[in-house]
């Protein structure tokens, strides 16, 4: 008997457990790492996801803007399921819904119809459009769909709808972040810039952050300092709303007036460099004010560095609460370093949160042995090596640009550390070395309220270390021997 | 016998037909003329004798409405070919697509992750120059790599994501000359996410792949028996297909292939010598259960391991197409597993009795766990399908009380309000619906991936299943939601 494609038959055939093992012990050695990193064209476990996911997460962050995503729905789907996933809330978006005669007649129908769904059911402040695959591979022409649009009057004349080529081919989902903020804040600041006008206020932009505990201790920050601010793509309220027995559709987000007045500023201040390169470019052209761009204040330098500039910008000083703040955070690294001294890690990240890591851990004497990133540029290459190069603990660390986290179990398996820092996907190579893997990045699918815990600023680096520090101790009490298992620690 | 049993039809204190219909006219209003029109047919009271002339289904979505469906691919990747372990699954096209169904379905699989089984996330990621010269090229070197880097993989599914479908790139033919050269089976599935109107049509399209590259193309090595089936459209969630597997074994039923939970290549191409096909989701995959009825004359039976009256049903009905001695068994097994069951029913009905309950989900559940919450005591008011046929809709009408409202492929809006209205004790529906209904304060469990739970299926399932029921809606942390102030 043969197949319909007379393809020959076989026997079944059951991989033996000695083959099983054999292979096992295989894929942990030098011989395995060698092939593995002579990969051409397969990607295995990447840590980066497509634009529109960044592009949806920055449209949560003002008022009342439901994301909309010029493509199919299942790309949209996909979108709400991982956010609503890593911050265990709602994350409504919608699609229109293209599918096989959007490629012959394009998506313009699909757009339009959606528009008119869309604004009549959810009665969005702002409409934020970004595309997934199919509209950039045809070539659709959203300027001219939108345009044709308003000019039907499918859409409320005050409606904002910014909108962002975010192709899933190009860059990651940090990209598409960029993209979605900068189109907002173009369509936002429209006609706003007032000469002379000063709003007083610090714009900040948090860059592609999926932890809403950073956006609260930022604003806890300026409110220390007396400086107001204005929070550029704030999902701190989308993505950690009470319940209280009412669902709110849009909880929270940047108020769209004040983004709007955000050009003319006193200062802006972007501490995603990486993740905001774009919009910053452009926010250097137009924006009043100062303009500065810092790393993100992960680790007590770039802490102080992030308050001196805020010191420098609104020309106040530190307040004491953050000078005490300092001082108890570096009592905690001073008192806990034995527990992470020279201990190696390996960590894994998007760019800007990836530099946080390594300065962190170099404070602390730990060793950032092994640092991935899926998608970085070369001037994200240069930034870490000077970090590394600027510490003793940086010595003989390694850079793995544009590798995945199959890449890194070869290494972990290969050149071991005690750790590795990252996000959930890293679970199977930390169980494969029996290291714990600490989830400071995004996506978290399997712990809860990670994200609602800081690991930015002073009280971000005692949150980090505490939970470096205790997984190691507790690991001492799990696995050492009874007669060493002792009170103490 | 459990097909001799007159239905029912169930009634609901409070629910007519006028008052869903006012309900539906209600939600409806929000719309515009356009989208009201098409709306309007997907959403109806419940007639148990009219079956699936009561809703339409399988249309395109609506645009702009917040649907919850997923894409072709999503049927492909996430359902029936994902969960085959020993196989390399390649997400062909940018890198997104793999990255999000990469580990979030909960299809679990035995074996070693990267050796023999391989719940990873492949992809060709394709950069713009992919676009713009093609991808083939790409795909016939990573079809290598993939070959060397994991040499105990039985074969290679390829994935497409849009993008594919629409340079024209030609998969078919890269797959044929690379299976020949890796001397490997590599399976080409054209599950461009913009084909059909939901996910369906992926499970459709991967149907069609089986049949074309993998059905026939193994035997087993050991003799036939008498007792051979094969367990159809069950994906392990959570661990299903072990429970389902364990209760046919107990029965003394041979287990030869599972599709595609847990599933193994080799066994799936020799399921065309087994003597039964057992169709648990039916949606998925009953193209297969049809091509191998009328291609090897393998007859299907659909059946339901949800809750005790459902799997006692369901043992009988499988029993009737065997010997004695399995209905000897199937008679032991209800005989004892009942006792067990009762012990569960006991325990969790009292605090459960009279709750009403809301589904929105996809396959088979929104029907086949209907019996389970009612052993529990519970009453289903509403149930609806992301991605049903018309023969679903069949299947789902007379499981279900008269006048209960029915929504096909609902809008986040028309589920929010009928909610409002009805305000039920327990809603079951997906990840993107669960915060919103909690946020609500209203009881809530996933039930695509049994909330990280499961398994439900079968015996074993049963009292897993009744605790999490239990669990959600008795929570204490729900009379915290009102503040005192």
């Amino acid at each position: 008997m043969a197949n319909s494609l007379g393809l020959k038959v076989l026997p079944v055939t059951t991989t033996s457990p000695e083959e099983e093992a054999r292979v096992a012990a295989w894929i942990d050695t030098q011989e395995y790492r060698e092939k593995n990193f002579a990969r051409q064209a397969l990607v295995v476990n990447p840590v980066h996801a497509c634009q529109p996911l960044g592009a949806e997460l920055c449209a949560h962050g003002f008022e009342g803007t439901l994301p909309f995503v010029h493509g199919s729905q299942g790309c949209a789907s996909y979108y709400r399921s991982t956010l609503s996933r890593h911050f265990r809330e709602p994350a409504p978006a919608v699609s229109d819904a293209m599918t096989e005669d959007g490629a012959v007649f394009g998506g313009q129908a699909n757009l339009h119809e959606g528009l008119e769904n869309a604004v009549a059911l959810y009665k969005p402040k702002m409409l934020a459009i970004f595309t997934s695959c199919m509209p950039e591979v045809i070539g659709d022409d959203l300027t001219a769909f939108i345009r044709n649009a308003r000019s039907k009057n499918l859409v409320p004349r005050d409606l904002p709808t910014p909108y962002a080529n975010t192709p899933s081919f190009k860059g990651t989902h940090v990209t598409g972040y960029d993209n979605m903020l900068a189109a907002i804040l173009q369509t936002l600041t429209e006609g706003k810039k007032v000469e002379g006008r000063c709003t007083g206020k610090l714009n900040f932009i948090p860059g592609f952050d999926a932890n809403t505990g950073n956006y609260r201790d930022y604003k806890r920050i300026f409110e220390a300092f007396g400086i107001p601010a204005t929070v550029l793509a704030d999902i701190s309220e989308t993505f950690d709303s009470p319940n209280d027995g009412t669902y709110r559709l849009y909880p929270g987000g940047t108020s769209l007036v004040e983004a709007g007045d955000s050009v003319n500023g006193k200062a802006t201040l972007t501490v995603g460099p990486h993740a905001t390169a774009k919009t910053f470019a452009w926010i250097k052209e137009q924006y009043a004010g100062k303009h500065a761009a810092l790393p993100m204040p992960m680790g007590i330098a770039r802490t102080d560095e992030f308050l001196l500039k805020l010191s420098e910008l609104f020309d106040r000083p530190v307040p004491d609460v953050l000078k005490a703040e300092r001082g108890r955070a570096v009592d905690a690294m001073t008192d806990a370093q034995q527990y992470m001294h020279g201990k190696k890690f390996a960590v894994y990240g998007d760019p800007d949160q990836l530099l946080g890591y390594v300065s962190f851990l170099l404070e602390m004497g730990a060793v950032p042995w092994h640092v991935l990133c899926s998608r970085g540029s070369k001037k994200l290459e240069k930034e870490l090596q000077a970090l590394l190069d600027a510490s003793a603990y940086g010595k003989g660390c390694q850079i793995w640009m544009n590798r995945d986290l199959w890449h890194l179990r070869s290494l972990v398996m290969t050149d071991p550390v005690d750790a590795v820092i990252g996000d959930t996907h890293g679970k199977f190579l930390a169980r494969d070395a029996r290291i714990p893997l600490f989830r400071f990045g995004f996506p978290v699918f399997d712990r809860v309220n990670k994200h609602r815990s800081p690991i930015i600023g002073y009280q971000g680096a005692i949150n980090m270390l505490t939970e470096i520090c205790n997984k190691f101790i507790d690991l001492k009490d799990d696995t050492c021997e009874e007669r060493f298992f002792e009170m103490m620690r | 016998m459990a097909d001799e049993v007159v239905k029912l039809v169930k009634k609901v204190d409070g629910i007519t037909r006028e008052a869903t219909q006012e309900m539906i006219d209600e939600a409806l209003v929000a719309y515009p003329e356009k989208g009201r029109k098409k709306r309007a047919p997907h959403l109806a009271p419940n007639d148990p004798s009219a079956c699936s002339t009561c809703v339409k289904s399988n249309r395109k979505t609506v645009p702009g409405v917040m649907s919850a469906r997923g894409c072709a691919y999503a049927g492909a990747k996430g359902v029936v070919w994902g969960p085959i372990r020993d196989m390399a699954h390649i997400s062909h096209g940018p890198v997104g697509c793999g990255w999000y169904s990469w580990g979030t379905r909960r299809n679990l699989m035995s074996g070693k992750n990267g050796v023999t089984q391989f719940a990873m996330q492949m992809t060709s990621d394709f950069q713009e120059k992919d676009i713009v010269y093609g991808g083939d090229k790409k795909l016939a070197t990573l079809l290598t790599e993939t070959r060397e880097l994991f040499p105990l993989a039985k074969g290679i599914s390829v994935l497409s994501e849009c993008p594919v479908g629409l340079i024209g790139d030609d998969i078919n033919s890269v797959a044929r000359k690379m299976s020949a050269e890796l001397d490997l089976p590599v399976v080409p599935c054209s599950c461009e996410g913009f084909r059909g109107v939901s996910q369906s049509l992926g499970h459709h399209i991967s149907n069609d792949t089986i049949r074309d590259y993998v059905i026939g193309t193994r035997e087993f090595t050991e003799p036939a028996g008498p007792h051979d089936v094969a367990l159809i459209g069950d994906y392990n969630i959570g661990g299903d297909v072990w429970a389902a597997k364990a209760l046919l074994a107990e029965i003394g039923l041979n287990v030869k292939a599972t599709w595609t939970g847990d599933g193994e290549l080799d066994r799936i191409a020799a399921t065309h010598q087994v003597k039964l096909n057992l169709i648990h989701c039916y949606r998925s995959m009953n193209y297969m259960c049809r091509v191998m009825e009328e291609k090897y004359g393998i007859p299907w039976l659909e059946f339901n391991f949800f809750g005790p009256t459902k799997i006692r049903e369901s043992l009988r009905a499988i029993a009737a197409r065997f010997d004695d001695q399995i209905k000897e068994n199937v008679e032991r097994v209800i005989a004892r597993r009942d006792l067990e069951m009762q012990k569960v029913v006991d325990e969790y009905r009292p605090r459960l009795e009279g709750k009403r309950v809301m589904l929105y989900v996809g396959g088979l559940r929104p029907r086949h766990t209907v019996g389970a919450y009612e052993d529990l005591g519970m009453v289903v008011i509403g149930a609806g399908y992301e991605f049903a046929h018309a023969d679903d809709y069949d299947r789902t009408m007379p499981e279900l009380p008269d006048a209960t409202v029915i929504y096909d492929d609902a809008s986040e809006h028309e589920l929010e309000h009928f909610v409002q209205k009805l305000k039920p004790d327990l809603i079951g529906s997906g990840i993107k619906e669960k915060y919103l209904f909690q946020k609500m304060g209203l009881p809530f469990r996933q039930m695509h991936s049994w909330d990280y739970s499961g398994p439900y299926h079968a015996y074993q399932g049963f009292p897993v299943f009744a605790r999490d029921v239990d669990l959600a809606v008795n929570s204490p942390t729900w009379k915290l939601v009102k503040s005192p102030f």
